[in-house]
């Protein structure tokens, strides 16, 4: 388990909830409310840190260095809230199999829905300095363009797909957990500035999802019950033999966990399917014809993170 | 269509390379002959009322006690939400060969690879069947159960 912190480090709870979800699935346990509303709040709390740093370092990537501090200024924020959870700041291992490791400290959810009001009329902020700034379009509009019926052929999730106007997001179109209970929307690209599925297509479907997360979260911070947080699991958990495959939403796209189990206490066969991996496949394909200074930003706009790459 | 139906529709047409199917369990998969997968999953992909056009991963499991290596295909579909299947395919674990899919979806490219890497299974007709993840020259396919790690290589000594 925690090996899936480490994969794809900027995301780690997502990742998390991932694993945990394909093994429940072959346990067949049921868990706590509690803990599935903690979960989706600090899921979709790490979803804003991590198109916070992925905006902020586009930004580098295309020459901006400013909006960089902005971003990191306020996920500095919610890695304090992470902190105040589980103790960590990186590798949190918070979502465990059957429930979460630890409640909420007193006051917490009110320093959420704190960090939310402060948060909302920054990405406004963002919008001014990058989203709309000459230079930055200049640079990313019908670069990288991606179509549609390419982001299917090979694999791209995410924002990779969305950015293509494909309107395909897990949380809303394979509920898992308690995502069904929630009311937000999906935004997709639309070639605004260019072409749909250019590489502003794909950063703006990111800075629109940050404002869904925080509509989720919102939800979610009103409608949390009190109870347990963990389901009763024996210490040594031996999983049925059969298999299973789950697949999420992380930030960048749809992660599987194919897990194939003997009966023992470890997987016979464990396989990761991970979103950069899939997304990265497709850069030889939108790359081509385009200036070597383009690549930079086409690769910045797959965001990729190389533990998630390579496993 | 229910998952049934699909499964019924692909019997109906592919009545021999059928070998056995489940597409009401929680994991709806189907076991198909290796040699016809190509056309299969061609079926599967371009039937527009079935539409699996999307693939979420190809990997391989070592099943050494039987000999087997069996490949999985995980495909569902992006037109109806409800559409996914599992397909698996066991090949003879001496020399594990099946026709390579890269023609019908391009994420299948890198998936093939890395099986090939891992597990040693050749994709015929793939056009670039090198290692993924190790180095071109390492010997051996580190996922086989009965896989002994190098003791070094090129004077790497691991401690």
């Amino acid at each position: 388990m925690p090996y899936t912190d480490r994969k794809d480090y900027c995301a780690s709870i997502n990742e998390n909830f991932g694993c945990c979800l394909a093994v429940e699935k072959l346990l067949g346990c049921e868990i706590p409310e509690r803990a599935d509303y903690l979960r989706v709040i600090m899921a979709e709390l790490n979803r804003i840190a991590s198109h916070l740093l992925v905006t902020g370092v586009f930004g580098l990537d295309t020459g901006a260095f400013t909006p960089m501090l902005h971003t990191f200024r306020e996920r500095e924020r919610v890695l304090d809230l992470f902190e105040e959870i589980c103790g960590a700041r990186l590798t949190y291992h918070y979502i465990r199999i059957g429930g979460v490791s630890q409640d909420a400290p007193e006051g917490w959810l009110n320093r959420v829905r704190e960090f939310l009001d402060y948060f909302e009329p920054k990405i406004d902020e963002y919008n001014q300095l990058l989203s709309e700034n000459t230079i930055f379009i200049n640079r990313t509009a019908n670069i990288g363009v991606l179509t549609p019926e390419v982001a299917i052929n090979f694999g791209c999730s995410g924002p990779m797909l969305r950015g293509s106007g494909v309107k395909w997001d897990l949380r809303k179109n394979d509920p898992y957990s308690i995502y069904d209970r929630f009311d937000f929307d999906i935004p997709v690209g639309t070639g605004e500035k260019g072409a749909v599925g250019d590489c502003w297509d794909r950063y703006m479907v990111r800075i629109r999802e940050m404002v869904q997360s925080v509509r989720i979260i919102r939800q979610a911070v009103d409608g949390i019950t009190e109870g347990p947080i963990k389901a009763k699991l024996p210490r040594v958990l031996k999983v049925p033999q059969g298999e299973a495959y789950t697949r999420s939403e992380t930030p960048r796209g749809e992660v599987g966990f194919y897990i194939v189990s003997t009966g023992e206490d470890k997987a016979y066969r464990m396989r990761l399917r991970s979103p950069s991996f899939c997304n990265l496949s497709v850069l030889a394909e939108i790359s081509q014809g385009s200036m070597i200074a383009d690549l930079v930003c086409i690769l910045g706009s797959v965001d990729i993170i190389l533990g998630d790459v390579d496993r | 269509m229910t998952l049934n139906e699909i499964v019924q529709k692909l019997i109906s047409k592919f009545p021999d390379n059928i070998l056995d199917s489940n597409p009401e369990g929680v994991e709806p998969f189907i076991k198909v002959a290796p040699s016809d997968i190509f056309d299969i999953i061609k079926f599967l992909k371009e039937d527009p009322e079935i539409d699996l056009s999307f693939l979420n991963l190809i990997t391989g499991v070592d099943w050494n006690q039987d000999n087997r290596i069996e490949v999985v295909y995980h495909l569902s579909s992006v037109a109806f939400q409800s559409h996914k299947l599992a397909i698996h395919a066991f090949l003879d674990r001496k020399a594990p060969r099946i026709p390579s899919i890269c023609g019908l979806y391009g994420a299948a490219n890198w998936h093939e690879r890395e099986t090939y890497d891992l597990l040693g299974v050749e994709f015929e007709g793939h056009p670039d069947m090198r290692r993924m993840l190790l180095p071109d020259d390492w010997e051996g396919h580190p996922l086989r159960k009965d896989y002994q790690f190098p003791e070094e290589y090129h004077g790497i000594k691991w401690a």
